[in-house]
Protein backbone atom coordinates (compact mmCIF):
# COMPACT_ATOMS: atom_id res chain seq x y z
CA UNK A 1 0.00 0.00 0.00
CA UNK A 2 1.26 3.36 -0.60
CA UNK A 3 1.01 5.00 2.66
CA UNK A 4 1.69 8.57 1.89
CA UNK A 5 -1.64 7.92 -0.20
CA UNK A 6 -3.45 6.06 2.43
CA UNK A 7 -2.52 9.09 4.87
CA UNK A 8 -3.58 11.89 2.11
CA UNK A 9 -7.27 9.89 2.33
CA UNK A 10 -7.31 9.72 6.19
CA UNK A 11 -6.63 13.52 5.91
CA UNK A 12 -9.43 14.05 3.60
CA UNK A 13 -11.98 11.75 5.09
CA UNK A 14 -11.05 13.42 8.60
CA UNK A 15 -11.66 17.18 7.02
CA UNK A 16 -14.89 16.16 5.26
CA UNK A 17 -16.28 14.39 8.65
CA UNK A 18 -15.15 16.87 10.91
CA UNK A 19 -16.56 19.92 8.05
CA UNK A 20 -19.91 17.82 7.98
CA UNK A 21 -20.35 18.52 11.60
CA UNK A 22 -19.06 21.69 11.35
CA UNK A 23 -17.03 21.67 14.24
CA UNK A 24 -14.75 19.50 16.39
CA UNK A 25 -11.43 18.70 17.44
CA UNK A 26 -9.64 19.19 14.21
CA UNK A 27 -5.68 19.92 15.30
CA UNK A 28 -5.51 16.53 17.58
CA UNK A 29 -6.83 14.45 14.92
CA UNK A 30 -4.70 15.86 12.19
CA UNK A 31 -1.35 15.24 14.14
CA UNK A 32 -1.52 11.54 14.38
CA UNK A 33 -2.69 10.90 10.77
CA UNK A 34 0.51 9.50 9.51
CA UNK A 35 0.69 6.86 12.80
CA UNK A 36 -2.80 5.72 12.17
CA UNK A 37 -2.06 5.40 8.23
CA UNK A 38 1.24 3.23 9.15
CA UNK A 39 -0.38 0.93 11.36
CA UNK A 40 -3.82 0.51 9.82
CA UNK A 41 -1.92 0.23 5.98
CA UNK A 42 0.66 -1.86 7.14
CA UNK A 43 1.79 -2.89 10.75
CA UNK A 44 -1.18 -3.83 12.34
CA UNK A 45 -2.34 -7.35 11.83
CA UNK A 46 -6.61 -6.90 11.74
CA UNK A 47 -9.23 -7.78 9.18
CA UNK A 48 -12.89 -5.58 8.94
CA UNK A 49 -14.48 -9.11 8.54
CA UNK A 50 -13.31 -10.39 11.65
CA UNK A 51 -13.20 -7.54 13.97
CA UNK A 52 -12.83 -10.24 17.43
CA UNK A 53 -10.01 -12.10 16.48
CA UNK A 54 -7.96 -12.81 19.37
CA UNK A 55 -4.99 -12.89 17.06
CA UNK A 56 -5.24 -9.60 15.80
CA UNK A 57 -3.21 -6.35 17.35
CA UNK A 58 -5.23 -3.91 19.32
CA UNK A 59 -5.33 -0.06 18.95
CA UNK A 60 -5.88 2.00 22.48
CA UNK A 61 -6.48 5.46 21.00
CA UNK A 62 -5.52 7.33 24.62
CA UNK A 63 -6.22 10.33 23.40
CA UNK A 64 -9.90 9.95 22.65
CA UNK A 65 -10.45 13.23 21.17
CA UNK A 66 -8.46 12.42 17.74
CA UNK A 67 -11.50 10.14 17.46
CA UNK A 68 -12.46 10.99 13.82
CA UNK A 69 -8.69 10.47 12.49
CA UNK A 70 -9.43 6.77 13.56
CA UNK A 71 -13.04 6.94 12.03
CA UNK A 72 -11.96 7.81 9.01
CA UNK A 73 -9.11 5.48 9.35
CA UNK A 74 -11.39 2.44 10.16
CA UNK A 75 -14.15 3.92 7.17
CA UNK A 76 -10.93 3.40 4.54
CA UNK A 77 -10.57 0.11 6.36
CA UNK A 78 -13.58 -1.00 5.88
CA UNK A 79 -15.00 -1.11 9.23
CA UNK A 80 -17.31 1.54 8.94
CA UNK A 81 -19.88 3.10 5.81
CA UNK A 82 -19.66 6.81 4.94
CA UNK A 83 -22.79 7.10 5.79
CA UNK A 84 -21.75 6.52 9.66
CA UNK A 85 -18.63 8.13 9.28
CA UNK A 86 -21.11 11.26 8.48
CA UNK A 87 -22.59 10.89 11.35
CA UNK A 88 -19.84 12.13 13.76
CA UNK A 89 -21.59 13.70 16.71
CA UNK A 90 -25.17 13.61 14.93
CA UNK A 91 -27.89 12.79 17.92
CA UNK A 92 -27.90 9.45 18.57
CA UNK A 93 -24.88 8.22 16.90
CA UNK A 94 -22.70 5.41 16.92
CA UNK A 95 -19.44 7.50 16.19
CA UNK A 96 -19.12 10.01 19.08
CA UNK A 97 -16.14 11.98 19.76
CA UNK A 98 -14.71 10.00 21.74
CA UNK A 99 -14.51 6.07 20.42
CA UNK A 100 -16.69 3.36 22.19
CA UNK A 101 -15.53 0.15 21.82
CA UNK A 102 -19.54 -0.79 22.27
CA UNK A 103 -20.84 1.32 19.49
CA UNK A 104 -18.12 1.21 16.64
CA UNK A 105 -16.93 -1.59 15.13
CA UNK A 106 -13.55 -2.18 14.89
CA UNK A 107 -13.07 0.15 17.81
CA UNK A 108 -10.96 -1.97 20.90
CA UNK A 109 -11.20 0.18 24.06
CA UNK A 110 -13.60 3.07 25.07
CA UNK A 111 -11.27 6.27 25.36
CA UNK A 112 -11.79 9.82 26.64
CA UNK A 113 -11.36 10.31 29.88
CA UNK A 114 -7.73 11.58 29.74
CA UNK A 115 -4.73 8.91 31.25
CA UNK A 116 -6.95 5.82 31.84
CA UNK A 117 -6.32 4.51 27.88
CA UNK A 118 -3.13 3.73 28.73
CA UNK A 119 -3.49 2.06 31.45
CA UNK A 120 -6.02 -0.13 29.66
CA UNK A 121 -3.41 -0.69 27.28
CA UNK A 122 -1.38 -2.49 29.35
CA UNK A 123 -3.88 -4.22 30.56
CA UNK A 124 -4.45 -5.73 26.79
CA UNK A 125 -1.45 -6.35 26.55
CA UNK A 126 -0.83 -7.73 29.74
CA UNK A 127 -3.36 -9.90 28.79
CA UNK A 128 -2.30 -11.15 25.64
CA UNK A 129 0.63 -12.04 27.15
CA UNK A 130 -0.92 -14.32 29.67
CA UNK A 131 -2.48 -16.00 26.47
CA UNK A 132 0.83 -16.61 24.89
CA UNK A 133 -0.07 -14.31 22.34
CA UNK A 134 2.58 -12.92 19.93
CA UNK A 135 0.48 -9.89 18.85
CA UNK A 136 1.02 -5.92 19.42
CA UNK A 137 -0.96 -3.24 21.06
CA UNK A 138 -0.41 -0.18 20.00
CA UNK A 139 -1.21 2.83 22.19
CA UNK A 140 -1.15 6.62 21.20
CA UNK A 141 -1.02 9.08 24.19
CA UNK A 142 -1.15 13.14 23.68
CA UNK A 143 1.73 15.32 25.13
CA UNK A 144 -1.02 16.91 26.98
CA UNK A 145 -2.27 13.83 28.14
CA UNK A 146 0.77 13.32 29.68
CA UNK A 147 -0.23 15.68 32.60
CA UNK A 148 -2.32 13.10 34.11
CA UNK A 149 -0.62 11.13 37.22
CA UNK A 150 -2.00 7.87 35.73
CA UNK A 151 -0.04 7.63 32.64
CA UNK A 152 3.19 7.23 35.01
CA UNK A 153 2.05 4.95 36.86
CA UNK A 154 1.37 2.77 33.58
CA UNK A 155 5.07 3.30 32.22
CA UNK A 156 5.81 2.44 35.69
CA UNK A 157 4.07 -0.78 35.19
CA UNK A 158 4.97 -1.41 31.85
CA UNK A 159 8.56 -1.21 32.56
CA UNK A 160 8.33 -3.65 35.47
CA UNK A 161 6.59 -6.20 33.23
CA UNK A 162 8.64 -5.95 30.46
CA UNK A 163 5.76 -5.49 27.80
CA UNK A 164 7.43 -5.50 24.97
CA UNK A 165 4.06 -5.95 23.05
CA UNK A 166 3.39 -2.83 24.24
CA UNK A 167 4.41 0.00 21.79
CA UNK A 168 3.56 3.56 22.74
CA UNK A 169 3.66 6.62 20.40
CA UNK A 170 3.71 9.97 22.05
CA UNK A 171 2.19 12.96 19.72
CA UNK A 172 4.21 15.62 21.41
CA UNK A 173 2.54 18.53 19.03
CA UNK A 174 3.48 20.97 21.95
CA UNK A 175 -0.20 22.11 22.47
CA UNK A 176 -2.81 21.17 24.76
CA UNK A 177 -6.62 23.17 25.29
CA UNK A 178 -5.40 26.02 26.81
CA UNK A 179 -2.02 26.51 24.83
CA UNK A 180 1.72 25.45 24.69
CA UNK A 181 2.44 22.12 27.25
CA UNK A 182 5.78 24.36 28.06
CA UNK A 183 3.40 27.14 29.40
CA UNK A 184 0.77 25.10 31.40
CA UNK A 185 2.67 22.88 33.41
CA UNK A 186 6.43 22.43 31.76
CA UNK A 187 6.60 18.59 31.04
CA UNK A 188 10.32 18.44 29.99
CA UNK A 189 11.89 15.97 27.64
CA UNK A 190 9.42 13.09 27.49
CA UNK A 191 12.27 11.17 26.07
CA UNK A 192 14.52 11.69 29.07
CA UNK A 193 11.76 10.76 31.21
CA UNK A 194 10.93 7.54 29.63
CA UNK A 195 14.29 6.61 29.71
CA UNK A 196 14.17 7.00 33.31
CA UNK A 197 11.43 5.10 33.76
CA UNK A 198 13.26 2.41 31.83
CA UNK A 199 11.16 2.23 28.45
CA UNK A 200 13.22 2.50 25.46
CA UNK A 201 12.54 5.54 23.63
CA UNK A 202 13.45 7.94 21.32
CA UNK A 203 12.31 10.95 18.89
CA UNK A 204 11.16 10.86 15.46
CA UNK A 205 9.15 13.37 13.44
CA UNK A 206 5.92 11.79 13.64
CA UNK A 207 4.56 13.59 10.51
CA UNK A 208 6.86 11.75 8.52
CA UNK A 209 5.83 8.10 7.50
CA UNK A 210 9.16 6.53 6.64
CA UNK A 211 10.18 7.79 10.17
CA UNK A 212 7.27 6.11 11.73
CA UNK A 213 7.77 3.20 10.01
CA UNK A 214 11.50 3.09 10.67
CA UNK A 215 10.77 3.28 14.73
CA UNK A 216 8.00 0.80 14.79
CA UNK A 217 10.50 -1.55 13.17
CA UNK A 218 13.13 -0.54 15.79
CA UNK A 219 10.50 -1.12 18.51
CA UNK A 220 9.88 -4.68 17.35
CA UNK A 221 13.38 -5.30 17.22
CA UNK A 222 13.85 -4.23 21.17
CA UNK A 223 12.30 -7.49 23.43
CA UNK A 224 13.56 -5.72 26.64
CA UNK A 225 11.33 -3.29 27.14
CA UNK A 226 8.51 -1.58 26.20
CA UNK A 227 8.99 0.89 23.69
CA UNK A 228 7.51 4.73 23.77
CA UNK A 229 8.31 6.71 20.57
CA UNK A 230 8.20 10.42 20.82
CA UNK A 231 6.41 12.03 17.79
CA UNK A 232 7.56 15.58 17.19
CA UNK A 233 4.21 16.54 15.23
CA UNK A 234 1.69 19.50 14.06
CA UNK A 235 -0.86 20.59 15.53
CA UNK A 236 -3.20 20.74 13.06
CA UNK A 237 -0.04 19.01 10.37
CA UNK A 238 -1.42 19.05 6.67
CA UNK A 239 -3.90 21.26 6.86
CA UNK A 240 -2.88 24.54 6.56
CA UNK A 241 -5.48 26.80 7.57
CA UNK A 242 -5.81 25.07 10.54
CA UNK A 243 -1.98 24.73 11.36
CA UNK A 244 -2.22 28.98 11.34
CA UNK A 245 -4.18 28.94 14.71
CA UNK A 246 -2.42 29.22 17.63
CA UNK A 247 -5.54 27.88 19.87
CA UNK A 248 -6.37 24.64 17.22
CA UNK A 249 -7.34 21.77 19.46
CA UNK A 250 -11.22 22.22 19.10
CA UNK A 251 -12.31 24.70 16.43
CA UNK A 252 -16.13 26.12 15.73
CA UNK A 253 -15.22 27.72 12.77
CA UNK A 254 -17.04 30.88 11.56
CA UNK A 255 -18.03 31.50 8.51
CA UNK A 256 -14.61 32.77 7.18
CA UNK A 257 -12.96 29.69 8.39
CA UNK A 258 -15.32 27.29 7.05
CA UNK A 259 -14.78 28.69 3.61
CA UNK A 260 -10.86 28.18 4.18
CA UNK A 261 -11.50 24.70 5.62
CA UNK A 262 -14.15 23.07 2.37
CA UNK A 263 -11.04 24.86 0.66
CA UNK A 264 -8.91 22.16 2.24
CA UNK A 265 -10.99 19.68 1.50
CA UNK A 266 -11.06 20.83 -2.45
CA UNK A 267 -6.93 21.04 -1.75
CA UNK A 268 -7.17 17.54 -0.48
CA UNK A 269 -9.47 15.86 -2.80
CA UNK A 270 -7.34 17.21 -5.46
CA UNK A 271 -4.08 15.92 -4.16
CA UNK A 272 -5.84 12.31 -3.94
CA UNK A 273 -6.73 12.97 -7.61
CA UNK A 274 -3.23 13.64 -8.24
CA UNK A 275 -3.67 17.16 -9.05
CA UNK A 276 -1.86 19.96 -8.57
CA UNK A 277 -2.99 21.25 -4.91
CA UNK A 278 -5.46 24.69 -5.72
CA UNK A 279 -3.83 27.22 -3.96
CA UNK B 1 -15.37 -18.65 62.60
CA UNK B 2 -13.28 -17.61 59.16
CA UNK B 3 -11.48 -14.89 58.26
CA UNK B 4 -13.72 -12.97 55.58
CA UNK B 5 -10.32 -12.62 53.28
CA UNK B 6 -9.38 -16.25 54.03
CA UNK B 7 -12.81 -17.15 51.93
CA UNK B 8 -11.74 -14.57 49.37
CA UNK B 9 -8.37 -15.83 48.58
CA UNK B 10 -9.69 -19.36 49.04
CA UNK B 11 -12.19 -19.08 46.37
CA UNK B 12 -10.29 -17.08 43.87
CA UNK B 13 -8.01 -20.07 44.06
CA UNK B 14 -10.58 -22.66 43.50
CA UNK B 15 -11.78 -20.31 40.19
CA UNK B 16 -8.57 -20.20 39.27
CA UNK B 17 -7.21 -23.62 39.30
CA UNK B 18 -10.73 -24.38 37.17
CA UNK B 19 -10.45 -21.16 34.72
CA UNK B 20 -7.44 -19.61 33.00
CA UNK B 21 -9.03 -16.45 32.91
CA UNK B 22 -9.31 -15.94 36.27
CA UNK B 23 -6.90 -13.13 37.52
CA UNK B 24 -6.45 -11.32 40.60
CA UNK B 25 -5.36 -7.92 41.19
CA UNK B 26 -3.80 -5.71 44.50
CA UNK B 27 -2.34 -2.82 45.15
CA UNK B 28 -0.14 -3.52 47.59
CA UNK B 29 -2.44 -4.74 49.99
CA UNK B 30 -2.27 -8.53 49.23
CA UNK B 31 -1.07 -9.07 52.72
CA UNK B 32 -3.71 -7.17 54.57
CA UNK B 33 -6.21 -9.57 51.88
CA UNK B 34 -4.36 -12.87 52.20
CA UNK B 35 -4.25 -13.00 48.51
CA UNK B 36 -0.04 -12.88 48.79
CA UNK B 37 0.52 -17.09 48.70
CA UNK B 38 -1.92 -16.75 45.37
CA UNK B 39 1.09 -15.47 43.52
CA UNK B 40 2.07 -19.55 44.04
CA UNK B 41 -0.16 -21.07 42.60
CA UNK B 42 -1.52 -18.19 40.08
CA UNK B 43 1.55 -17.18 38.89
CA UNK B 44 1.63 -14.18 36.22
CA UNK B 45 -2.02 -14.28 37.00
CA UNK B 46 -1.88 -12.56 40.24
CA UNK B 47 -0.68 -8.97 39.70
CA UNK B 48 0.46 -6.47 42.82
CA UNK B 49 0.67 -3.08 41.21
CA UNK B 50 1.79 -1.28 43.65
CA UNK B 51 -0.11 1.60 45.33
CA UNK B 52 -1.73 2.75 42.19
CA UNK B 53 -5.67 2.28 42.39
CA UNK B 54 -6.03 4.23 39.34
CA UNK B 55 -3.53 2.03 37.29
CA UNK B 56 -5.09 -1.14 39.22
CA UNK B 57 -8.65 -0.63 38.29
CA UNK B 58 -8.27 0.84 34.37
CA UNK B 59 -5.68 -2.29 34.06
CA UNK B 60 -8.53 -4.53 35.15
CA UNK B 61 -10.16 -3.13 31.90
CA UNK B 62 -7.76 -4.46 29.46
CA UNK B 63 -7.40 -7.74 31.11
CA UNK B 64 -10.96 -7.68 30.30
CA UNK B 65 -11.06 -7.04 26.98
CA UNK B 66 -8.88 -9.87 26.35
CA UNK B 67 -11.05 -12.14 27.47
CA UNK B 68 -10.23 -12.61 31.23
CA UNK B 69 -12.06 -12.33 34.64
CA UNK B 70 -10.28 -9.65 36.84
CA UNK B 71 -11.09 -9.79 40.65
CA UNK B 72 -9.63 -6.01 41.88
CA UNK B 73 -9.51 -5.36 45.30
CA UNK B 74 -8.23 -2.43 47.55
CA UNK B 75 -9.50 -0.87 51.16
CA UNK B 76 -13.33 0.54 50.21
CA UNK B 77 -12.14 4.00 49.86
CA UNK B 78 -9.77 3.46 47.75
CA UNK B 79 -11.21 1.40 45.33
CA UNK B 80 -14.26 3.60 45.21
CA UNK B 81 -13.38 6.99 46.35
CA UNK B 82 -9.56 7.34 45.04
CA UNK B 83 -10.27 5.54 41.64
CA UNK B 84 -13.97 6.75 41.09
CA UNK B 85 -13.63 8.04 37.38
CA UNK B 86 -10.97 4.62 36.34
CA UNK B 87 -14.57 2.36 37.67
CA UNK B 88 -16.80 4.64 36.17
CA UNK B 89 -15.16 4.96 32.57
CA UNK B 90 -12.64 2.33 32.24
CA UNK B 91 -14.80 -0.53 33.83
CA UNK B 92 -18.70 0.67 33.80
CA UNK B 93 -19.31 3.17 30.79
CA UNK B 94 -17.08 0.52 28.84
CA UNK B 95 -18.89 -2.53 29.96
CA UNK B 96 -15.91 -4.46 31.05
CA UNK B 97 -16.78 -7.77 33.37
CA UNK B 98 -14.48 -7.43 36.37
CA UNK B 99 -14.95 -7.88 40.49
CA UNK B 100 -14.16 -5.30 42.72
CA UNK B 101 -14.09 -5.70 46.15
CA UNK B 102 -13.49 -3.04 48.58
CA UNK B 103 -12.37 -4.14 52.29
CA UNK B 104 -12.35 -2.89 55.72
CA UNK B 105 -15.66 -1.04 55.40
CA UNK B 106 -16.99 1.88 57.12
CA UNK B 107 -15.82 1.27 61.20
CA UNK B 108 -14.39 -1.78 60.71
CA UNK B 109 -11.43 0.17 59.60
CA UNK B 110 -10.92 1.04 62.93
CA UNK B 111 -7.65 2.52 63.77
CA UNK B 112 -6.09 3.25 60.30
CA UNK B 113 -8.92 5.86 60.77
CA UNK B 114 -11.28 9.13 58.81
CA UNK B 115 -8.47 8.77 56.03
CA UNK B 116 -9.31 5.25 55.48
CA UNK B 117 -12.64 4.90 56.91
CA UNK B 118 -15.22 4.32 53.83
CA UNK B 119 -18.65 6.09 54.74
CA UNK B 120 -18.96 7.04 51.41
CA UNK B 121 -18.29 4.16 49.11
CA UNK B 122 -21.82 2.74 48.61
CA UNK B 123 -23.00 6.54 47.64
CA UNK B 124 -20.50 6.89 45.24
CA UNK B 125 -21.18 3.32 43.42
CA UNK B 126 -24.88 3.40 43.61
CA UNK B 127 -24.67 5.88 41.36
CA UNK B 128 -23.03 3.70 38.31
CA UNK B 129 -25.74 2.62 35.63
CA UNK B 130 -25.83 -1.31 35.81
CA UNK B 131 -23.47 -2.17 38.43
CA UNK B 132 -24.59 -4.72 41.28
CA UNK B 133 -23.11 -4.23 44.48
CA UNK B 134 -23.52 -6.72 47.39
CA UNK B 135 -22.13 -6.34 51.02
CA UNK B 136 -21.23 -9.53 52.72
CA UNK B 137 -21.64 -10.86 56.18
CA UNK B 138 -20.53 -14.96 56.72
CA UNK B 139 -18.13 -16.54 54.75
CA UNK B 140 -20.41 -18.81 52.94
CA UNK B 141 -22.58 -16.30 51.70
CA UNK B 142 -19.58 -14.27 49.93
CA UNK B 143 -18.52 -17.74 48.98
CA UNK B 144 -21.98 -17.82 46.89
CA UNK B 145 -21.14 -14.38 45.63
CA UNK B 146 -18.00 -14.41 44.37
CA UNK B 147 -18.89 -17.38 42.31
CA UNK B 148 -22.29 -15.90 40.87
CA UNK B 149 -20.10 -12.77 39.80
CA UNK B 150 -17.23 -14.76 38.45
CA UNK B 151 -20.13 -16.76 36.19
CA UNK B 152 -22.46 -13.80 35.30
CA UNK B 153 -20.86 -11.08 33.01
CA UNK B 154 -21.28 -7.23 34.42
CA UNK B 155 -19.67 -4.89 37.06
CA UNK B 156 -19.69 -5.55 40.83
CA UNK B 157 -18.68 -3.90 43.85
CA UNK B 158 -18.36 -5.81 47.07
CA UNK B 159 -18.03 -4.64 49.99
CA UNK B 160 -16.86 -6.18 53.08
CA UNK B 161 -14.75 -6.39 56.30
CA UNK B 162 -11.57 -8.45 56.37
CA UNK B 163 -11.72 -10.19 59.68
CA UNK B 164 -13.69 -13.31 61.44
CA UNK B 165 -17.24 -12.81 60.89
CA UNK B 166 -19.66 -15.43 62.29
CA UNK B 167 -22.58 -17.00 60.46
CA UNK B 168 -25.18 -15.34 61.50
CA UNK B 169 -27.78 -17.73 60.33
CA UNK B 170 -28.48 -21.41 58.92
CA UNK B 171 -30.48 -20.37 56.18
CA UNK B 172 -28.78 -20.53 52.68
CA UNK B 173 -28.34 -17.04 50.67
CA UNK B 174 -30.80 -16.80 47.59
CA UNK B 175 -29.45 -14.54 45.01
CA UNK B 176 -31.65 -14.34 43.23
CA UNK B 177 -33.93 -12.93 46.04
CA UNK B 178 -31.02 -10.60 47.32
CA UNK B 179 -32.21 -10.72 50.79
CA UNK B 180 -32.49 -13.01 54.20
CA UNK B 181 -35.21 -12.75 56.77
CA UNK B 182 -32.33 -13.68 59.55
CA UNK B 183 -35.68 -13.05 62.38
CA UNK B 184 -39.02 -12.98 61.54
CA UNK B 185 -41.55 -10.59 63.20
CA UNK B 186 -44.83 -8.48 62.29
CA UNK B 187 -45.10 -5.15 63.54
CA UNK B 188 -42.36 -3.85 61.74
CA UNK B 189 -38.84 -4.22 60.25
CA UNK B 190 -35.19 -3.48 60.84
CA UNK B 191 -32.52 -3.41 57.52
CA UNK B 192 -29.19 -3.80 57.81
CA UNK B 193 -26.07 -5.63 56.16
CA UNK B 194 -22.62 -7.06 56.75
CA UNK B 195 -20.70 -5.72 60.22
CA UNK B 196 -23.75 -4.21 61.89
CA UNK B 197 -26.19 -7.01 61.93
CA UNK B 198 -25.55 -8.64 65.10
CA UNK B 199 -26.57 -5.22 66.37
CA UNK B 200 -29.84 -5.60 64.60
CA UNK B 201 -30.70 -9.19 66.22
CA UNK B 202 -29.72 -8.29 69.49
CA UNK B 203 -32.35 -5.19 69.25
CA UNK B 204 -34.95 -7.33 67.70
CA UNK B 205 -34.19 -9.60 70.92
CA UNK B 206 -34.81 -6.75 73.43
CA UNK B 207 -37.60 -5.34 71.68
CA UNK B 208 -39.23 -8.85 71.55
CA UNK B 209 -38.73 -8.42 75.15
CA UNK B 210 -41.20 -5.61 75.41
CA UNK B 211 -43.54 -7.02 72.75
CA UNK B 212 -42.69 -5.55 70.06
CA UNK B 213 -41.51 -8.67 67.29
CA UNK B 214 -39.25 -7.08 64.68
CA UNK B 215 -37.77 -8.76 61.37
CA UNK B 216 -34.42 -8.03 60.70
CA UNK B 217 -33.38 -8.72 56.97
CA UNK B 218 -30.48 -8.82 55.50
CA UNK B 219 -30.58 -6.58 51.80
CA UNK B 220 -26.98 -8.07 51.14
CA UNK B 221 -27.74 -7.42 47.34
CA UNK B 222 -28.10 -3.56 48.07
CA UNK B 223 -28.57 -2.34 44.28
CA UNK B 224 -30.19 -3.77 42.78
CA UNK B 225 -32.49 -3.66 45.98
CA UNK B 226 -35.57 -5.99 46.04
CA UNK B 227 -38.50 -3.74 45.63
CA UNK B 228 -41.47 -6.22 46.23
CA UNK B 229 -39.75 -6.99 49.32
CA UNK B 230 -39.44 -3.96 50.68
CA UNK B 231 -43.04 -2.87 50.03
CA UNK B 232 -44.35 -6.33 51.85
CA UNK B 233 -41.84 -5.73 54.57
CA UNK B 234 -43.68 -1.65 54.86
CA UNK B 235 -47.04 -2.85 54.60
CA UNK B 236 -46.00 -4.97 58.28
CA UNK B 237 -44.90 -1.55 59.88
CA UNK B 238 -42.28 0.78 60.65
CA UNK B 239 -38.55 0.55 58.57
CA UNK B 240 -35.05 1.39 61.14
CA UNK B 241 -31.96 1.00 58.51
CA UNK B 242 -28.91 0.92 59.65
CA UNK B 243 -25.99 1.60 57.75
CA UNK B 244 -21.96 0.58 58.28
CA UNK B 245 -21.89 3.86 56.07
CA UNK B 246 -23.17 7.47 55.36
CA UNK B 247 -27.00 7.87 55.77
CA UNK B 248 -26.60 9.68 53.23
CA UNK B 249 -26.50 6.86 50.04
CA UNK B 250 -26.31 3.77 52.05
CA UNK B 251 -29.27 1.57 52.03
CA UNK B 252 -31.56 3.86 54.18
CA UNK B 253 -31.36 6.01 51.57
CA UNK B 254 -31.92 3.28 49.06
CA UNK B 255 -34.88 1.62 50.63
CA UNK B 256 -36.11 5.16 51.17
CA UNK B 257 -36.04 6.33 47.72
CA UNK B 258 -38.26 3.07 46.74
CA UNK B 259 -40.27 3.08 48.49
CA UNK B 260 -41.41 6.61 48.83
CA UNK B 261 -42.45 6.05 45.78
CA UNK B 262 -44.16 2.78 45.80
CA UNK B 263 -45.45 2.82 49.16
CA UNK B 264 -44.60 5.44 51.43
CA UNK B 265 -43.94 4.49 55.20
CA UNK B 266 -42.40 5.71 58.59
CA UNK B 267 -38.68 5.40 57.78
CA UNK B 268 -35.94 6.00 60.35
CA UNK B 269 -32.19 5.84 58.99
CA UNK B 270 -29.11 5.26 61.61
CA UNK B 271 -26.03 5.64 60.14
CA UNK B 272 -22.87 8.04 59.93
CA UNK B 273 -24.70 11.76 59.95
CA UNK B 274 -22.39 14.70 58.42
CA UNK B 275 -19.48 13.07 60.15
CA UNK B 276 -15.79 12.16 59.16
CA UNK B 277 -14.09 8.64 60.37
CA UNK B 278 -11.85 8.96 63.39
CA UNK B 279 -9.76 6.52 65.06
CA UNK B 280 -11.64 3.96 67.59
CA UNK B 281 -12.23 0.41 68.05
CA UNK B 282 -15.57 -0.91 66.45
CA UNK B 283 -17.35 -0.50 70.05
CA UNK B 284 -16.77 2.73 70.42
CA UNK B 285 -17.15 3.98 66.85
CA UNK B 286 -20.24 1.85 67.47
CA UNK B 287 -21.30 4.34 70.60
CA UNK B 288 -19.62 7.50 68.21
CA UNK B 289 -22.11 7.23 65.76
CA UNK B 290 -25.18 6.05 66.64
CA UNK B 291 -25.51 2.05 65.47
CA UNK B 292 -25.68 0.61 69.17
CA UNK B 293 -28.86 -2.22 69.53
CA UNK B 294 -29.59 0.34 71.69
CA UNK B 295 -29.75 2.90 69.67
CA UNK B 296 -31.86 0.81 67.09
CA UNK B 297 -34.32 -0.34 69.78
CA UNK B 298 -34.69 3.35 70.79
CA UNK B 299 -35.60 4.26 66.75
CA UNK B 300 -38.01 1.59 66.79
CA UNK B 301 -39.81 2.30 69.94
CA UNK B 302 -40.18 6.00 68.89
CA UNK B 303 -42.02 4.74 65.08
CA UNK B 304 -43.87 2.03 67.00
CA UNK B 305 -45.58 4.37 69.67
Amino acid sequence: MDLKKFADEIRLYTMKELNNRGFGHYGGSLSIIETLAVLYGKEMNIDAAHPDNENRDYFVLSKGHAGPSLYATLFLKGYISEETLMSLNNNGTNLPSHPDKNLTKGIDVTTGSLGQGLSVATGVAYGNKLKGLNNYTYCIVGDGELNEGQCWEAIQFANHHKLHNLILFVDDNKKQLDGYTKDINNPMDFVTKMQAFGLNSFRINGNNISEVEEAITKAKENEASTTAIIMDTIKGYGVTAVEKIMNNHHLRPDCSLQFELERAVLELENKAKGQVPYR
Amino acid sequence: MSELRQIYAETIAELAKKDDRVVVLEADLSSSMATANLKETMGERYINVGIMEAHEVSMAAGLSVTGHIPFVHSFAPFISRRAFDQVFISLAYSKNHAILVGSDVGITAEMNGGTHMSFEDLALMRVIPNITIYEVSDPQQFKDILYHCYSHSGLYYIRTMRKKAPRLTDQICDLKSGYREIIKGSSGTIFSTGFLLPECMKAAENLAKKNIHVSVIETFRIKPLNKEMLIEAAKKGPIVTVDNHSITGGIGSAIAEVLSEEYPSKIKRLGVDEKFGQVGSTNFLKTQYGLTAKDIVLAMEKLVN
